[in-house]
C-alpha cells in the first residue's frame, strides 16, 4: 500500500466504519424484515415473501405516496421561490461587513428542536391561536388555519427553507459580478441577465439545495402529523404508525424501501438535467 | 455625422465619500482611439464604466451620437465593453459567448450564425465556435471577448484595461491586433489603460487622468514632449523633476535656479520671471561631457543595464539625476566624475495643476 492509499484509509476508516455498521447493519435488518410477516405480536416471522412490497403498491398506499410526492416538490418550489430572493440579496446586496450575522440569523432555527418549533406554530395557528387573536382585535372572523394541508406545507417550507438558502448562497456568492455587468452591456435588460446568466450559472446550487429540500419533504412526518391532524396521511407518518402504532413491522419496512428505491430511480433518470442544466450550450 | 461621438458634459461621480470623477467634459470624436491613462484610482475606468451606463453619474450629461442616454440602462445603449477580465460566459461555448448579445436582440438563427462566423474570422479564431471557454488562452480568451463586443456593431467600442491580464509577449501581439481592429472597423474606441506605452501606440489621442480630473489631454507626441504638469511628467517617464524659482525669463529664454543651487536654462514657453516652479529632463535627453548649455558636476553612482542602453545615478550635490546612455557598453563606472549635460530645449517647464476644484 502506497502512503497516499495508507492516508486516505485512515483518513476514512472510522467514517466508514460507522456507516457500515449503522446504516448498511441497520438497512440489512430492514430489509430483513420487509420481507418477512408480522407475527401476533407484533415481531416478525421469517415468512419470506413479496407480499408486503405488493400491498404498497395498493390504491390507498399509492394515493399517500402521491400526496407526499406533492408536498414534498410544493415545498422544493415553494422554497426555491421563496430562498432564491433571499440567498441573492444575502450574497451580492447585502453590506458585506453584516453577511456572516446574517447568515447566523437563516441557521437560528437549529438552535431549537424542529419538533418544538412545530410546536410553536400550532400555538400561531390553531383557533385561539396568536394569528386568529389578531385578527380578531380588529374585528376580523377567526380562519380554520391548523389542520389542512396549507398548515402542512407553511411549517415544512418554514423547516427546510435555511437548507436551500444555504447552497444557493454559496453558488451566487461565486457569481462573477463582471459577467452581470457584460450581459447588459451586450443589450441583456434585468430579466434576460437573470434567465441566461444568473440562474444557469447558479444551476449547481439550485439542484443542491432542491435535493437537500425534497428528500427529507418527502418523508417528513412532523409537520404533517402536528400541522396536518389525522385527516391527511403522508407516507412518513404512515411509516411511523406501521411500526410504533400498527406494530406492524414489515409492511413500515418495506414502505421505507419502497420510497428510498423510489428517491434514487428519480434521481437517477433525472441524473442527465440536473447535472447539465448549467451547461445551456452555443 | 455624429455617429459614434462621445460627448461627456461636466460629468460626476462619488463613491461614499471618495470622488472618483470630478466634473469632466471630453468630446471624442466618431471614428477616433482615444485612450484616457493614469494611475489605479484616477477616475478613468468609473469614467469608462459611465458611458457604457454600468454606473450613474451623479452630475452632467453623457451623449452618444449626439443622443443623450445619460438615463438609459447600459443594454438599451449603442456601445460594448471588453472587459479587464473578459468576463466570458463560463456556460457557454466561444460562438456561444459571440452570440449572446445577437441572441438579446432577437436576431434569427440564421442571421446570428454567420455574424459570429465573420466575428471569430475578424479575430483569427476561425474554428473554435465549439470550444469551452476554459479551454483557451489568456490570449484567445481576450480575442473572444472582442469578437463579442464588436459583433454587435457598437457606434463605440470601450475597452476597459484589456490587456493588463497577458504577459509582456501577448501584450504587443493584441497591441497590433487592436490597433488593426480600429483601423479596419472605424468604430470609435475609448481605451482605458495605466500602461503609458500602450496609450502612447494606440492612441489618435491621450486624456491623462489625475484624481478624478483631467490633466492633459493631446496626441501621443504632444503628450509625450511637452508634459504641463509635474503629475503628467512623473507617468511619462520624466525622470530628474526638480523645483525651482525662475530668476530671469526672456522670450524663449529663462534661467531657473534649483533649490539645490543648479543653475539651469530653458527654452519652454510660459516662464515668468519669479515664480516657483518645477523642472524636468528625461534621461534620453541628458549625456556626459557633451555638448548643451547646461552643465552640471557630479559623480556615478551605480548603473542599471537596460540591454540597448544602460541608466545612470549621478549624484549632483543634493540632488540624483537619472542619465540614459545607450548602447551595452560603458567605459564608465561608479564613482567616477562627470559632467552631464543638456540641451536649453531639453528642459521642461512643469506646474502644480491649478485650478483644481475644491475636494468636496
Amino acid at each position: 500500500m502506497s502512503p497516499r492509499h495508507r492516508q486516505a484509509v485512515l483518513l476514512l476508516a472510522p467514517a466508514a466504519l460507522l456507516l457500515v455498521v449503522l446504516v448498511g447493519g441497520s438497512q440489512a435488518l430492514m430489509l430483513a424484515a420487509s420481507l418477512g410477516r408480522r407475527s401476533a405480536y407484533g415481531g416478525v416471522t421469517h415468512d419470506w415473501g413479496l407480499q408486503n412490497y405488493l400491498r404498497a403498491l395498493e390504491p390507498l398506499y399509492v394515493r399517500v405516496l402521491a400526496r407526499s410526492v406533492g408536498l414534498a416538490a410544493a415545498t422544493t418550489i415553494a422554497c426555491l421561490v421563496v430562498g432564491y430572493p433571499v440567498a441573492y440579496w444575502l450574497a451580492r446586496r447585502a453590506p458585506p461587513t453584516m453577511r456572516r450575522a446574517l447568515l447566523v440569523l437563516v441557521i437560528l432555527p437549529f438552535w431549537t428542536s424542529f419538533l418544538v418549533r412545530m410546536y410553536a406554530w400550532m400555538f400561531l395557528l390553531r383557533t385561539e391561536g396568536l394569528v386568529n387573536l389578531a385578527l380578531g382585535a380588529i374585528g376580523l372572523p377567526a380562519l380554520s388555519l391548523l389542520y389542512n394541508p396549507t398548515a402542512v406545507l407553511l411549517g415544512q417550507v418554514y423547516g427546510e427553507l435555511p437548507f436551500i438558502i444555504l447552497p444557493l448562497y454559496a453558488s451566487l456568492e461565486k457569481l462573477d459580478p463582471e459577467l452581470l455587468d457584460a450581459a447588459a452591456d451586450l443589450g441583456a435588460a434585468p430579466g434576460q441577465v437573470l434567465r441566461r446568466v444568473v440562474l444557469p450559472l447558479t444551476w449547481p446550487g439550485i439542484v443542491a439545495g432542491s435535493i437537500l429540500v425534497f428528500i427529507p419533504s418527502l418523508g417528513a412526518y412532523l409537520a404533517p402529523d402536528l400541522l396536518g391532524g389525522a385527516r391527511y396521511v403522508y407516507v412518513g407518518s404512515l411509516i411511523q404508525s406501521q411500526f410504533a402504532v400498527a406494530r406492524d413491522i414489515p409492511f413500515g419496512a418495506a414502505l421505507s424501501f419502497a420510497l428510498s428505491a423510489g428517491v434514487l430511480l428519480a434521481l437517477w433518470l433525472l441524473r442527465r438535467p440536473l447535472r447539465a442544466g448549467a451547461g445551456e450550450s452555443a | 455625422m455624429g455617429r459614434g461621438a462621445v460627448s461627456l458634459r461636466g460629468v460626476s461621480k462619488s463613491f461614499g465619500t471618495v470622488a472618483a470623477v470630478r466634473d469632466v467634459s471630453l468630446e471624442v470624436a466618431p471614428g477616433e482611439f482615444l485612450t484616457l491613462l493614469g494611475p489605479s484610482g484616477c477616475g478613468k475606468t468609473t469614467l469608462l464604466r459611465m458611458i457604457a451606463g454600468l454606473e450613474s453619474p451623479e452630475s452632467g450629461r453623457i451623449l452618444l451620437s449626439e443622443r443623450d442616454v445619460t438615463d438609459d440602462p447600459p443594454h438599451r445603449r449603442p456601445v460594448n465593453t471588453v472587459f479587464q477580465h473578459y468576463a466570458l460566459f463560463p456556460h457557454r461555448t466561444v460562438a456561444g459567448n459571440v452570440a449572446f448579445g445577437l441572441e438579446m436582440a432577437g436576431r434569427a438563427r440564421a442571421d446570428i450564425v454567420p455574424r459570429v462566423e465573420r466575428a471569430l474570422e475578424m479575430v483569427r479564431l476561425s474554428g473554435m465556435g465549439s470550444r469551452r471557454v476554459d479551454q483557451l488562452s489568456g490570449g484567445q480568451r481576450q480575442r473572444v471577448a472582442l469578437a463579442r463586443a464588436v459583433v454587435l456593431e457598437p457606434e463605440v467600442l470601450l475597452l476597459d484595461e484589456p490587456m493588463s491580464a497577458l504577459d509582456r509577449k501577448l501584450r504587443e501581439e493584441m497591441r497590433a491586433e487592436v490597433k488593426s481592429l480600429h483601423r479596419r472597423l472605424g468604430t470609435t474606441f475609448v481605451f482605458v489603460t495605466h500602461d503609458q506605452e500602450e496609450a502612447l501606440a494606440l492612441s489618435d489621442r491621450v486624456v491623462v487622468m489625475n484624481d478624478g480630473l483631467i490633466e492633459q489631454m493631446g496626441s501621443p507626441p504632444e503628450i509625450y514632449d511637452v508634459p504641463r504638469t509635474r503629475f503628467v511628467a512623473e507617468f511619462l517617464a520624466v525622470r530628474n523633476i526638480l523645483p525651482g524659482d525662475v530668476q530671469s525669463a526672456d522670450g524663449g529664454a529663462a534661467v531657473v535656479r534649483t533649490e539645490n543651487g543648479l543653475m539651469l536654462r530653458s527654452r519652454a514657453a510660459g516662464f515668468v520671471a519669479g515664480e516657483r516652479v518645477w523642472v524636468g529632463v528625461r534621461p534620453e535627453r541628458m549625456g556626459f561631457d557633451g555638448a548643451g548649455e547646461n552643465r552640471v558636476a557630479g559623480v556615478l553612482e551605480d548603473r542599471l543595464f537596460l540591454g540597448d542602453r544602460s541608466e545612470w545615478h549621478v549624484r549632483a550635490g543634493a540632488d540624483l539625476l537619472t542619465v540614459s546612455e545607450p548602447g551595452t557598453s560603458t567605459g564608465r563606472q561608479a564613482g567616477d566624475a562627470v559632467t552631464v549635460t543638456f540641451e536649453a530645449a531639453a528642459l521642461l517647464r512643469l506646474v502644480e495643476p491649478a485650478l483644481r476644484p475644491p475636494r468636496p
